[in-house]
C-alpha cells in the first residue's frame, strides 16, 4: 500500500486491487473457452475427461489459495490442509453415495410383490454400501447422509471444527514453526490411518466411489455433468480469490503479515495473536473443505490415500513454486504443477532413451518435481510469480541476506519487494 | 501523585541464576524515570516481567487504580491495558510501510473480527499523519520500514508506541546507535511523552540520562541499588563502585 492509498479517500475495492480484475477476467475467458470447446457444450475438441481434469485443477487452485493465505500471509506452514480438502470430499461423497444407492435399492425392491418398508430400504442401502467391508449396518456418522443440506453443512463444519479445535490447542500452547508443521502432519497421518480402517465407517481403503453420478440425474450425460462441476469450480475459485484478497488487504492483512514476520512484536501491540491465527487457520480449512467437495465428484472416487501426509506437502510445494505471499502465485503454481503432473504421469510425456537407461516420466516426474522445488527455493524464491516482478522491474530489497523478521515463517529477502 | 505501577518482592531465576532479586519499584502517573545499571543488571528482564513476557517466580506487579495484577496476564492483554514497550533493537514490521506500521499500532479494537470488518477511517489516517510528523517521518510514510536507517526505525517504533497511547511506556535503550542529533530529538520525544503518561527509560549513556532530568533508579544484580536524582545517585558510593567507577 502506498502513502497515497492511505491518505486518499477510499476508492472502490476493484480499483484498489487491479489484480482481482485481471484474475477474474482471465478466469472468465478460460471458462468461456473451455465451454465453447467442450464435448458437452461446444465443439468437442476438449474431451469430457479433460474437462474434469481442468475442473479438478480449478479446485486445486482454490485449496492452494487457502494454503497461501495460511502460509504465505500468516506464516503458518500447515502441512495438513489436504486433510481438510479430503474431509470436504468425504462429506459430499457420503450423500452422493447414499442417495444414489437409495435409488438403486428402491428400484430393485420395487420388483418385489410387497412394497418395501423404509427399514428394508435402509438395510438394503447399508448392505450395498458396506458389503465391501463386511458390514451391513450404518455407522453412526452416516446418520445425516440422507440429507443433502446437512451433508453440505458438514462440508464446511467438519473441516472448520477440526481446524478450530486443533488450532486452538496448538496455537494456545504457542507451537510455531517446524513443530507446528510436524503437528499438522501428525494430524493428517492420524486421520488417514483412521480412515484406512474398515470399521472407521467410511469403507476403509475402498473409500467412496461412483461420486461422478448425480443421484436422480442418471439420464444426464457425464459430458454435461462435468460442465456443471467445471462451472461451479470456476465460480468457487473466483469467489475464493475475492474473499482472500479482501482478507489480506486492509488492516487485517497487515496484522497477519506482521504475525508472519514477528509475532512477538504483534503481541506487544496488544493483538491476540492466537485468535488471529485461529481465524486464518479455520477459514482456510473451510475453503479447503469446499474445494474438496467440488473436486471429488469430478474425480469420482475418494479414498484415504488422498489424505496421505504427502498430499499436503505437495500443496506447499505448489504454492512455493508459484510464489508464496501473492494470491495469484498460488493459483499459477497449483495449476502449472498439477497440470504438468497430469501430463507426465498420464504417460503423454515422451520417454527419454539414454541408451543404457530410459527415463520414464511416470516414474521420474516426482524426482523432477523435487529438484524443481529445491531449485526454486534456492535460486528463485519468488517462484513463477517472480516473473511478473521481473517484467514490471520490481526489485527485492538489498538487505544483505537478512529476512524481514525474526520468525521462521518470515518473508525472506528475495521474496520481498521494495 | 498516585502510583501507576507497583512492583514488590519480585524475583526471577534462570536455571538457578537470580536475574531479578527481590526487586521493588514504583512509578506514578505522568512520571519520567530512568533506569540505569551495568550490563546484565536485569533491566531488560525487569521489562519482560512487567509486560508479561517472563513470569516472576514470586512477587507482585500491580497496575492502575484498580491494582490489577499483571503477573498472570498475557502479553497482549497487558498491552491492551495500556503498557507499551520498546525493545532494545528496533523492531518494526520491515515488509510494511511506515504508514502501515503506525496504523497497526493505533489504539483501536484489536479483536480479529472487528479488525476484519472495519477499515481505517479518516480520523485514523489523520492520526497516522500527525504521528509521522511528530517523529519526523512524514516524508517516508509510503516507504517500507525495512529501508529506513537505524535511527529512523527507532523513531518509527517510538511513533508506534505513541500511537498505542499507553499509560505506561517502557523504553529499552532508545538512544543506542543514534547520532548526537538523533539522541537530542529522542530526548525531547520522551520528555514530551512523559507529560501525558508514565515513561520508564532504560539507558546506558549517562549524558543521555542527565538530559532527561528525572529521577533515576540504579539496578544491580537484579535489585535496586540506589534511587534519586542523577546527582544523588552519581555520588552514591555503592553506585560509583559497581557502575560508574569501572
Ligand atoms: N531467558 C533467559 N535465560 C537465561 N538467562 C537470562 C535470560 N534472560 C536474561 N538472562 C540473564 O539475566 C541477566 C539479566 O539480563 P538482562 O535483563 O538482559 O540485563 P540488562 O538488560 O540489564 O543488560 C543476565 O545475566 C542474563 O544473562
Ligand atoms: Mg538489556
Amino acid at each position: 500500500m502506498t502513502d497515497a492509498a492511505l491518505t486518499m479517500p477510499r476508492r472502490a475495492f476493484i480499483q484498489r486491487h487491479p489484480a482481482v480484475l485481471v484474475f477474474l477476467a482471465c478466469l472468465a475467458l478460460f471458462t468461456l473457452a473451455v465451454t465453447l470447446l467442450a464435448e458437452g457444450t461446444g465443439t468437442g475438441v476438449i474431451s469430457t475427461s479433460f474437462v474434469k481434469t481442468l475442473g479438478k485443477t480449478l479446485c486445486l487452485c482454490l485449496v492452494a489459495l487457502a494454503m497461501d493465505l495460511v502460509w504465505g500471509y500468516c506464516g503458518i506452514l500447515s502441512l495438513g490442509h489436504m486433510a481438510f480438502f479430503g474431509l470436504g470430499g468425504y462429506a459430499i461423497g457420503m450423500w452422493l453415495m447414499y442417495a444414489r444407492t437409495e435409488i438403486i435399492v428402491a428400484e430393485s425392491l420395487a420388483q418385489a410383490p410387497l412394497p418395501p418398508t423404509p427399514d428394508e430400504i435402509r438395510d438394503g442401502i447399508a448392505t450395498q454400501i458396506f458389503g465391501v467391508v463386511g458390514a451391513s449396518e450404518f455407522p453412526p456418522i452416516w446418520a445425516l447422509a440422507h440429507s443433502l443440506p446437512l451433508q453440505l453443512a458438514a462440508v464446511v463444519l467438519v473441516p472448520g471444527l477440526l481446524a478450530l479445535v486443533f488450532g486452538w490447542l496448538a496455537f494456545r500452547s504457542r507451537v510455531t514453526g517446524v513443530y507446528l508443521s510436524i503437528l499438522t502432519q501428525a494430524m493428517t497421518l492420524a486421520l488417514a490411518l483412521y480412515l484406512f480402517q474398515n470399521d472407521s465407517g467410511l469403507r476403509g481403503n475402498n473409500g467412496l466411489s461412483g461420486l461422478q453420478n448425480l443421484p436422480g440425474l442418471g439420464d444426464v450425460p457425464q459430458s454435461t455433468v462435468s460442465m456443471w462441476f467445471f462451472w461451479a469450480s470456476a465460480v468457487a475459485l473466483g469467489a475464493g480469490f475475492l474473499l482472500c484478497t479482501w482478507i489480506v488487504s486492509g488492516k487485517f492483512g497487515s496484522v497477519i503479515r506482521a504475525i508472519r514476520d514477528d509475532e512477538t512484536r504483534v503481541r506487544f501491540l496488544g493483538y491476540p495473536v492466537e485468535a488471529y491465527k485461529l481465524v486464518i487457520f479455520t477459514v482456510t480449512a473451510v475453503i479447503a473443505g469446499i474445494a474438496g467437495a467440488l473436486y471429488y465428484p469430478q474425480a469420482g472416487i475418494i479414498n484415504p490415500a488422498e489424505i496421505a501426509p504427502i498430499a499436503s506437502i505437495y500443496l506447499a510445494v505448489w504454492v512455493a513454486i508459484g510464489g508464496r505471499g501473492r494470491l495469484y502465485g498460488a493459483v499459477i503454481g497449483a495449476a502449472f504443477v498439477s497440470l504438468l503432473s497430469t501430463w507426465f504421469t498420464g504417460g503423454q510425456a515422451p520417454d527419454i532413451p539414454l541408451g543404457f537407461y530410459t527415463i520414464k516420466w511416470v516414474d521420474w516426474w516426482t524426482v523432477l518435481l523435487g529438484f524443481s522445488f529445491v531449485g526454486v527455493t534456492l535460486f528463485a524464491p519468488k517462484g513463477i510469480g517472480g516473473l511478473f516482478d521481473w517484467i514490471a522491474d520490481k526489485r527485492s530489497p538489498d538487505r544483505h541476506g537478512a529476512d524481514l523478521g525474526p520468525d521462521q515463517g518470515a518473508l525472506r529477502e528475495q521474496e520481498a519487494e521494495r | 501523585m498516585s502510583t501507576l505501577l507497583e512492583v514488590s518482592g519480585v524475583s526471577v531465576s534462570f536455571d538457578g541464576f537470580k536475574a531479578i532479586n527481590n526487586l521493588a519499584f514504583q512509578i506514578g502517573e505522568r512520571e519520567l524515570r530512568a533506569v540505569i545499571g551495568p550490563n546484565g543488571a536485569g533491566k531488560t528482564t525487569f521489562m519482560d516481567i512487567i509486560t508479561g513476557k517472563t513470569r516472576p517466580d514470586e512477587g507482585r506487579v500491580l497496575y492502575g487504580e484498580k491494582s490489577l495484577s499483571l503477573t498472570g496476564l498475557s502479553e497482549a492483554r497487558i498491552a491492551r491495558e495500556g503498557v507499551g514497550r520498546k525493545f532494545q533493537r528496533p523492531t518494526v514490521f520491515e515488509d510494511q510501510t511506515v504508514a502501515e506500521n503506525l496504523m497497526l499500532a493505533l489504539r483501536n479494537n484489536r479483536n480479529p473480527l472487528a479488525v476484519l470488518f472495519s477499515s481505517p477511517n479518516r480520523a485514523d489516517h489523520t492520526r497516522v499523519g500527525e504521528l509521522a510528523e511528530e517523529v519526523g517521518l512524514t516524508a517516508h510514510l509510503g516507504r517500507k520500514s525495512g529501508e529506513l536507517s537505524h535511527g529512523q526505525k527507532q523513531w518509527l517504533e517510538i511513533g508506534m508506541l505513541l500511537a498505542q497511547e499507553p499509560r505506561l511506556l517502557l523504553v529499552d535503550e532508545p538512544a543506542a546507535g543514534m547520532t548526537p542529533a538523533e539522541r537530542e530529538h529522542t530526548t525531547d520525544l520522551l520528555v514530551e511523552a512523559a507529560k501525558t503518561r508514565a515513561v520508564v527509560v532504560v539507558e546506558h549513556d549517562m549524558a543521555f540520562v542527565r538530559r532527561l532530568g528525572c529521577k533515576v533508579t540504579v539496578l544491580h544484580e537484579g535489585s535496586v541499588l540506589a534511587e534519586g536524582s542523577i546527582d544523588h545517585v552519581t555520588q552514591d558510593e555503592k553506585v560509583i563502585e559497581v557502575y560508574l567507577g569501572r
